[in-house]
């Protein structure tokens, strides 16, 4: 018998080369330590494991991000033109000369914000975050301060990078909080978030992921909404070779809300992966999710939802629709909605749909003298209108909208 | 709603609280000694006369279970199974096949007639007295722990054509179609529960409906496990040629018993071009005490093939029985134009834990598939509905249609839904859709207040709630059914 051993698998080769970069830092404190050992033990996810079923890494390994980062600066053309304070990192990093700090809200930088929600024995991800983070902001509003809204930057040019955030709103608090992630080349950005809004807090988390059709966006986020508080996030998801966006959001206070909603445009060879978790884990609390997914060429798109009741989280109302619009032959869509629920008096439901345009309705609009590319067109934007409809901040809202549009155009030859 | 005076008389009529089927027989019985090895295999096979092709799949199959490891990905928790603590052939002692009625040791047929399932050939399943003359007629296959010990009907269905034995005489009598057929749908090596199953297998049914022929009546089959310390492993097979129709019944109980038993078995389905075959289930294995101790380990593999074009299998299901229930009665929708069915109630209670639902595999142009499916937990339950669509990218304007309802009766019990949808062909079509509610209090308050108490309340809004599916089953089966119900939920309200 022979003693040779196997060659590595590809991902143990991705995993291995993260190790060697935490081996070669200069200092291993404690949670850096910890988050390596369970790194090493535990490696990259899989798709053995069941919340990776429909979402492989295995395109890591044929990656290269070693490209020099170069100047990130032009990258500003790029940010929606929205008056507010700003915090850019480049790279991962906290770049004070790009960035225009805000008033009334605490920021620290120059450190990873571990905050305290993150789990690195469970989400793989999040334990690489930990072990390879250098940088993140933690941003804080004070009690009774309403902060208006914070741009929050990723710009990048190659690299990977792991940057860590906590946003922690006091009682009553009130921030809109727009990230923005962009960039050219290839490069990995796996950003880990910690949110806490206290009691009657309110929390506005857009997101925008348009990185480069190259680029690895892996990102998780863990909230906890405290009583009467609201974590209302929409993310649009456009950009990326692959992407992969995790929130975890736990009800944890009488009468607190989340909304999750998402719209996730795909062309080209791209996979997006919007996985979500909502544990109402008090009672009389409240979730929504509307996910939309328009998916073109060859794209792969995955919509993972749980919604977890505790035992005792009573008068539970969750809600989640997820519709899919196929609008080519060789595109994917796989999805996973998921109840989980151990209280008796709630009213649970999700609802998914997965089609293609509704012929009928083209011939509507094709009767009265509107043209199929147009016509094609205004049936998408009415199918994202669902998903964008709840965002309130205008600017931000008709950002978002001109993005899609630009997005449609390119996809239509 | 006309059948609600009548619900309310069945439900009152059962009075009888917990498992009125728990009762063991005493035959004399032959045992196989406890273990599984080849040998274990070896003597199956030689008792049953079996040719040498089937010995040999049976030890193809053992040689992938040995590889296998037990699944784990259900929502259910049970101690290990020892495998080699089990008996896995048990047979009345008598000579096999009996050649008539007559010949049936009378000690059986009284244990029929106790479970209402009169092995006589004017009979049909208890339920509906009064029906009139025109009674349905329904042909039994009764399978006790590892044989089949009557099958009646046998010469009115042969004149039409239609094939409805034991496995075990159709392995003998019709090799070439068991051999064609067997493990066509599920190969011995599908999971490792199938594995098992096509090792040890003992007996099951066999219906094979020719080309054009509509089965003059409702086949079915009656399993009943009585031996202690055995596993019971049975396997049907059922063939439907172009043109055929076919209705198949499908019935379970066994006695209470301080142990879990294990049930693994394996049912297969084929429909070839325009056949039709129709499965109803209502599985009532021992559930188990109030304190989950004993109860059936119901893992069982269900699959059908729509193999030929507008072909259609059609899943009905009434799960009450079974400490753990771990089954997924699937469709692949190969022949163009084919459909796909499932109906399923699973209810739950006690300490009763069920992973159920289904597969839909849609491989040809324009196929159809409708998933329904209610789930009701109480007392300390665990109910999962668990299920996929999935569109292969030739699949056409495929078109499906899935909802899940679950209804939570008391706070210490859990209810669950993982779909899983994948589409691969944008011109098919699939909605989903969900619910998770408790029995809400004006509809209990409307009940109450015209007099019904609140355990006649939650019947009635139960049966509500389940009617979708009841109403799929055979009129027989379907108050059977709502009887069941009633008596599974008794107590568990208030």
């Amino acid at each position: 018998m022979s003693t040779r051993t196997k060659p590595p698998a590809p991902l143990e080769a991705v995993a291995g080369a993260f190790l060697a970069r935490y081996e070669a830092r200069p200092e291993h404190d404690a949670t850096r330590a910890r988050a390596a050992a369970l790194f090493r033990a535990g490696g990259l996810p899989s798709p053995r494991e069941e919340p990776w079923h429909y979402t492989t890494l295995r395109p890591l390994a044929d990656a290269v991000f070693d490209a020099p980062p170069a100047d990130p600066a032009p990258l500003l053309a790029l940010l929606p033109d929205i008056a507010a304070a700003r915090l850019i990192f480049a790279h991962g990093r906290f770049r004070a000369d790009l960035s225009v700090l805000p008033t009334g809200i605490t920021v620290r930088t120059g450190a990873p914000a571990w905050g305290r929600l993150a789990r690195p024995a469970i989400e793989k991800l999040v334990a690489l975050n930990t072990m390879l983070a250098e940088d993140g902001a933690e941003i804080e509003v004070a009690e009774g301060v309403d902060a208006g809204t914070l741009i929050l930057a990723s710009l990048a040019t190659g690299g990977a990078f792991h940057p860590r955030h906590a946003i922690r709103l006091g009682r009553g608090a009130r921030l809109t909080l727009l990230e923005v992630n962009i960039g050219t080349g290839a490069y990995l950005n796996n950003p880990v978030f910690s949110v806490s809004v206290a009691d009657d807090a309110n929390l506005t988390h857009l997101r925008i992921q348009t990185e480069a059709p190259d680029a690895f966006h892996l990102s998780t986020l863990y909230a906890e909404v405290g009583a009467h508080g609201t974590y209302d996030s929409f993310l649009l998801s456009l950009g990326g070779r692959l992407a992969r966006m995790e929130v975890h959001a736990r009800l944890a206070g009488e009468k607190s809300a989340a909304h999750l909603n998402a719209a996730q445009l795909l062309g080209g060879s791209q996979h997006a992966d919007f996985t979500t978790v909502v544990t109402h884990d008090a009672p009389s609390t409240t979730s929504r999710q509307t996910v939309k997914n328009v998916l073109t060429g060859r794209s792969r798109g995955v919509f993972q939802g749980k919604i977890e009741v505790s035992r005792g989280a009573q008068k539970t109302d969750g809600y989640q629709m997820n519709q899919a619009l196929l609008l080519s032959g060789e595109a994917e869509i796989d999805s996973k909605p998921q109840l989980e629920i151990y209280a008796d008096d709630v009213k649970c439901s999700h609802g998914a749909t997965v089609g293609e345009l509704d012929p009928d309705q083209l011939f509507y609009l094709r009767s009265r003298g509107v043209p199929e590319a147009e016509a094609r067109s205004l049936l998408v934007r009415a199918f994202l209108d669902e998903a964008l409809d709840p965002i309130t901040h205008d600017a931000a809202r008709e950002t978002m909208e001109g993005m899609i549009a630009t997005w449609w155009e390119q996809q239509t030859p | 709603m006309a059948a609600v005076p009548e619900t309310l008389d069945t439900v009152q009529s059962v009075t009888q609280s917990g498992y009125k089927w728990g009762f063991s027989t005493d035959i004399e019985m032959d045992l196989a000694p406890k273990g599984l090895n080849e040998d274990t295999i070896r003597l199956i096979s030689a008792r049953k006369q079996e040719p040498d092709w089937l010995l040999e799949w049976r030890l193809k199959a053992f040689a992938a279970w040995q590889t296998m490891t037990e699944p784990h990905w259900a929502k259910v928790h049970h101690a290990p199974i020892d495998y080699q603590d089990l008996h896995y052939y048990a047979a009345p002692k008598k000579k096999p096949g009996p050649r008539s009625l007559d010949e049936v040791d009378p000690e059986l047929l009284a244990m029929y007639e106790k479970l209402g399932i009169p092995l006589k050939e004017r009979a049909i399943l208890a339920g509906v007295e009064g029906a009139g003359d025109e009674r349905p007629q329904v042909a039994v296959d009764a399978v006790f722990d590892s044989v089949s010990v009557a099958t009646t009907f046998r010469e009115s269905l042969a004149k039409v054509g239609v094939i409805f034995c034991p496995i075990s005489e159709a392995v003998r009598d019709h090799p070439d179609l068991v051999r064609q057929y067997l493990g066509s749908v599920v190969p011995v090596g599908d999971n490792y529960f199938a594995a098992l199953n096509s090792a040890v297998f003992t007996d099951g049914s066999f219906a094979f409906i020719p080309k054009g022929v509509r089965c003059p009546m409702e086949l079915s089959t009656y399993f009943r496990i009585n031996a202690r310390n055995t596993g019971q492993f049975e396997r049907t097979l059922i063939i439907a040629e172009a043109g055929s129709h076919v209705s198949y019944l499908e019935g379970c109980t066994a006695p209470q018993r301080d142990e879990n038993q294990l049930h693994a078995a394996v049912v297969e389905l084929v429909a070839m071009d325009d056949a039709t075959i129709k499965y109803s289930t209502v599985q009532n294995w021992y559930p188990g005490d109030a304190e989950g101790r004993g109860g059936i380990y119901n893992f069982v593999t269900k699959r059908g093939v729509c193999r030929g074009a507008r072909s259609k299998i059609s899943w009905t299901q009434v799960e009450t029985g079974s400490a753990i229930t771990w089954k997924y009665p699937s469709c692949i929708l190969q022949g163009d134009d084919s459909v796909g069915e499932f109906y399923s109630v699973a209810v739950t209670t006690n300490r009763q834990q069920a992973d159920t639902g289904t597969k839909m595999i849609h491989i040809g142009r324009n196929t159809s598939s409708t998933i329904v499916s209610k789930g009701i937990s109480a007392g300390r339950s665990d109910n999962t509905y668990r299920g996929l669509v999935r569109i292969m990218p030739r699949a056409h304007g495929a078109r499906n249609h899935t909802q899940c309802d679950s209804l939570l009766i008391g706070d210490q019990c859990g209810a669950h839904t993982v779909p899983y949808i994948e589409s691969r062909n944008r011109s098919a079509k699939l909605e989903h859709e969900a619910t998770t509610s408790k029995i809400a209090d004006d509809q209990l308050f409307y009940c109450r207040q015209r007099g019904l108490s609140e355990e006649d309340a939650v019947n009635l809004i139960v049966n509500g709630f389940c009617k979708e599916v009841l109403k799929e089953l055979p009129m027989e089966f379907a108050v059977e059914a709502q009887k069941l119900l009633a008596v599974s939920l008794e107590g568990s309200v208030g």
